[in-house]
């Protein structure tokens, strides 16, 4: 059982001089399930790199069943049966399952045409194999997020892979998806497939692991049997310090209201959403993914047009058809999509926390920018979210994904809002920035911001609201005040077991 | 640690940023010791003139490249601008006569229509969703057949005196559009990095989603950019009709659009959008107008200068690639 399927003899790894990784020795047990864990930037994603031939190491050897390989390009490390399941899906959207799964190794006819019939009889009997149910002839458009994963996989293990490296895969599942995507791995388990798991979520890496790999500053800190750790002993070899109180002791809200939305509605997207948000409240919107979260927060923006309803701001009505008129009206957004619609990654870090209030910091009326007073607010922000970057003139791309999340928080606020609404925060970000995003909108809320907080991970909504709104297919299902804010409650509602007081 | 590989990434940025001031300085060299004729002050002042028309153009082609988008209507129109400024000139003339009125309302004339042609495509692009190069390939067309329908195919000949002389004057030793073309260049670049607009520019080239949600009026920044373009389209066509005191409708402004595009690339601005630089693109242009000048002084054939300048761009462009 203990044989070892791959072994990384003092692999190290730098880019123009900066050590990503530093003499990383890790061996992997054939049919396991290997967690890796580590902060943003410890070196997960550059060492999985290697293994699957998109880097090559500047020092070091790798060997696979006992001899040494070079793996110089994803090719060699499909050949070597080694399968990726990245981040991002690279899945072709315009094409079916099947042309997908096949990508690169299609099977041909005689004359030299597709064989279709032989691609398509293969991947059913994959699917089937793996217990999914999809078509083998559907486009890879119409299918989930989970399902698009569930491809991937496919598409891995078509290649007879040994090695199955999974980077984040949980990321955009929902819990119900989460569970199919792990008794999926426990059967390719059994059939003798090793799998690295990669994760931020140290619940589901204790679920799921046998054994676990800490990095830090792309060094192996330890290596345990997850049974002889606890995922707070996780978080803290991580980090590298003790973790205290990982919420903050939350504020009391005052009684004026700032924002009242009435029965906003938009056709089979949400309907009839209302509630009251005071100065200082922080209020949650629970619910699986795809319940309308964020859509109620786009109808809020103008970004969706609403049918019904109306949104008021200190009781008076407002008629927001943009997000600048949103802006205009003190409410801003904290987008769950970073790099699509939160922040500039070729801007520096300046000229994002200044973008939305830029008006602000200009002068005249040839509107010259301030560029003094923008980087003394920039520099303050910086200070006060610890934005770690090298200099405030380094674009974003430069940044980790927590910094970059922090840069798009403070260009949030920059404007001073009086109304908050923040998308996923914490997504994809580490253990300790969270604890500073938490730390930020409490403290922003303590001054008398009002805030809306949609998240998927249900701590976040009990550790840090005042209320949570439960949705559920468009529709608030209940809401839930202090001590009734709790994981059983939340999920009653978000799956429709029980329909609360709204 | 960390910041050697900042140091890095600055030397990557400064060398990005300085690339076509250095293979400016490059083929400058070259040049003067292929042909000791290079070097002289007239033939230098004659390359700056000759470039100055197309490129006050490329200037408003590098805002339109910063939005992510292009603007192919600019040769037709300074065919259509230039004959309408002088059509007007000659009705006024015919009227009032008094030639300066007349000189100045032509003028006024070709600039409004500068500036109303290009709101017309910015607006057209903004307001039905199309992208640039169909919308501006269209007006491409448009302009140039109802330059050639108005001018009956033909020349309009100025009817002014005054009007044939100005584009010719030199200040400083430098020809009137030289200068023009300079200080065009020095506002423009302030406006690109120190106000708001060029800020929301880039932005709005670099992520449109991004600058939607950061409550920026994207329409109206590429209106603008638009409606900039037009307007210097607008100036060049003055000075070149003054220039010649006569509009060809057939000949005039053809293929500026690429000369524009290709200083603008030459010049360092990715045609991605996002971010540009306007001393870049003047630098674009003069050596695009110094590989013409040099094809011309060692008499290589003019049906093969395009060729050279062809290869120029996608060199140009491949460099920059290599070394973003």
């Amino acid at each position: 059982m203990s044989e070892t399927l791959l072994e990384t003899r003092s692999i190290s790894k730098d880019f123009s001089s900066v050590y990503v990784l530093r003499d990383v020795n890790v061996q992997v047990i054939k049919g396991e399930i290997l967690g890796i864990i580590g902060e943003n930037g410890a070196g997960k994603s550059t060492l999985m790199k290697i293994l699957s031939g998109i880097h090559a190491p500047t020092s070091g050897d790798i060997l696979f069943e006992g001899k040494p390989v070079y793996i110089h390009e994803p090719l060699d490390a499909k050949r070597l049966g080694i399968g990726l399941i990245p981040q991002e899906f690279n899945l072709i959207r315009e094409l079916t399952v099947y042309d997908n799964v096949f990508l690169g190794s299609e099977l041909r006819r005689k004359n030299g045409l597709l064989d279709k019939k032989a691609m398509m009889t293969k991947t059913r009997e994959l699917l089937s194999e793996l217990s999914v149910n999809i078509r083998p002839e559907e486009r890879i458009e119409n299918l989930s997020t989970a399902q698009k994963q569930m491809v991937e996989i496919c598409k891995a293990v078509s290649v007879d892979a040994k090695l199955l490296i999974m980077d984040e895969p949980t990321t955009v599942l929902t819990q119900h998806e989460i569970d199919i995507l792990f008794r999926l791995m426990r059967r390719l388990r059994e059939q003798g497939t090793t799998i690295i798991y990669i994760s931020h979520k140290l619940k589901e890496v204790k679920a799921i692991c046998d054994r676990v790999i800490i990095l830090r500053d792309g060094a192996v800190i330890s290596t345990e049997k997850i049974e002889d750790l606890s995922t707070m002993e996780m978080a803290q070899r991580m980090v590298g310090r003790a973790l205290n109180q990982v919420f903050p002791e939350k504020g009391t809200p005052t009684p004026d209201v700032v924002l009242e939305v009435q029965d906003l509605t938009v056709p089979g997207v949400i309907e009839n959403i209302s509630f009251k948000l005071h100065r200082g409240e922080i209020i949650g919107l629970a619910g699986l993914v795809g319940a309308g979260r964020t859509e109620v927060a786009e109808t809020i923006l103008g970004v969706r047009k609403a049918e019904k309803g109306r949104v008021l701001i200190n009781g008076q009505a407002v008629a927001i058809s943009r997000p600048a008129d949103a802006v205009a009206n003190g409410i801003s957004y904290l987008s769950e999509d970073r790099q699509g619609s939160g922040i500039l990654v070729n801007f520096t870090v300046i000229k994002n926390i200044t973008l939305v209030s830029l008006a602000s910091y200009c002068r005249s009326i040839l509107r010259l920018i301030l560029r003094q007073k923008e980087r003394a607010s920039a520099e303050a922000h910086a200070r006060r979210f610890n934005i770690k970057a090298p200099s405030l003139d380094t674009r974003l791309e430069f940044l980790s994904g927590g910094n970059q999340q922090k840069v798009s928080l403070a260009k949030s606020i920059d404007a001073k809002p009086a109304v908050l609404i923040a998308d996923e925060p914490t997504r994809g970000v580490d253990v300790s920035a969270k604890q500073e995003i938490y730390r930020l909108i409490n403290s922003l809320a303590a001054e008398g911001l009002a805030c809306i907080f949609i998240s998927s991970e249900q701590e976040e909504i009990i550790g840090m609201c005042h209320r949570v709104i439960v949705m559920r297919q468009g529709r608030a299902t209940g809401s839930l005040e202090g001590e009734r804010i709790t994981e059983e409650e939340i999920m009653y509602l978000a799956t429709g077991i029980r329909e609360g007081a709204a | 640690m960390r910041t050697s590989a900042v140091a890095h990434a600055v030397r990557r940025l400064e060398y990005q940023k300085y690339a076509s001031f250095i293979a400016l300085v490059v083929l400058f060299v070259i040049s003067a010791f292929l042909s000791p004729f290079f070097i002289r002050p007239a033939n230098l002042v004659n390359i700056l003139s000759q470039v100055s028309y197309t490129g006050m153009i490329s200037l408003g082609m590098a805002f339109v490249i910063i939005t992510g988008g292009i603007d192919l209507s600019v040769g037709s129109l300074v065919a259509f601008d230039s004959l309408l400024g002088v059509m007007f000139m000659n009705y006024i003339m015919g009227s009032v006569h008094n030639e300066l009125v007349a000189v100045i309302l032509g003028i006024l004339a070709a600039l409004a229509v500068g500036a109303a042609t290009g709101l017309l495509n910015g607006i057209t692009i903004t307001r039905g969703r199309l992208a640039p190069f169909i919308v501006t390939l269209g007006t491409m067309a448009v302009f140039r057949s109802l330059a050639l329908f108005i001018g009956n195919a033909g020349e309009i000949q100025s009817q002014s005196n005054i009007y044939g002389g100005f584009g010719l004057i030199n200040i400083l030793f430098l020809p009137v559009p030289v200068w023009i073309m300079l200080l065009l260049a020095l506002a423009l670049d302030i406006v690109l990095n120190r106000t708001r607009y060029g800020r929301y520019l880039c932005a709005v080239g670099s992520n449109a989603r991004v600058a939607v949600f950061s409550a920026i009026n994207v329409d109206r920044v590429k209106v603008i950019a638009y409606t900039i373009t037009g307007m210097l389209v607008a100036v060049s066509s003055v000075l070149l009709s003054s220039r010649f005191n006569a509009v060809s409708t057939s000949n005039t402004g053809m293929g500026n659009e690429l000369d524009a595009i290709a200083a603008v690339i030459v010049g360092g601005t990715p045609m991605t959008g996002g971010r540009g630089t306007i001393w870049g693109t003047i630098v674009g242009a003069i050596i695009l107008g110094i590989i013409n000048n040099m094809l011309n002084m060692l008499g290589v054939s003019a049906y093969l200068q395009g060729t050279v300048k062809g290869l120029v761009i996608i060199g140009a462009v491949y460099i920059q690639r290599q070394k973003a």
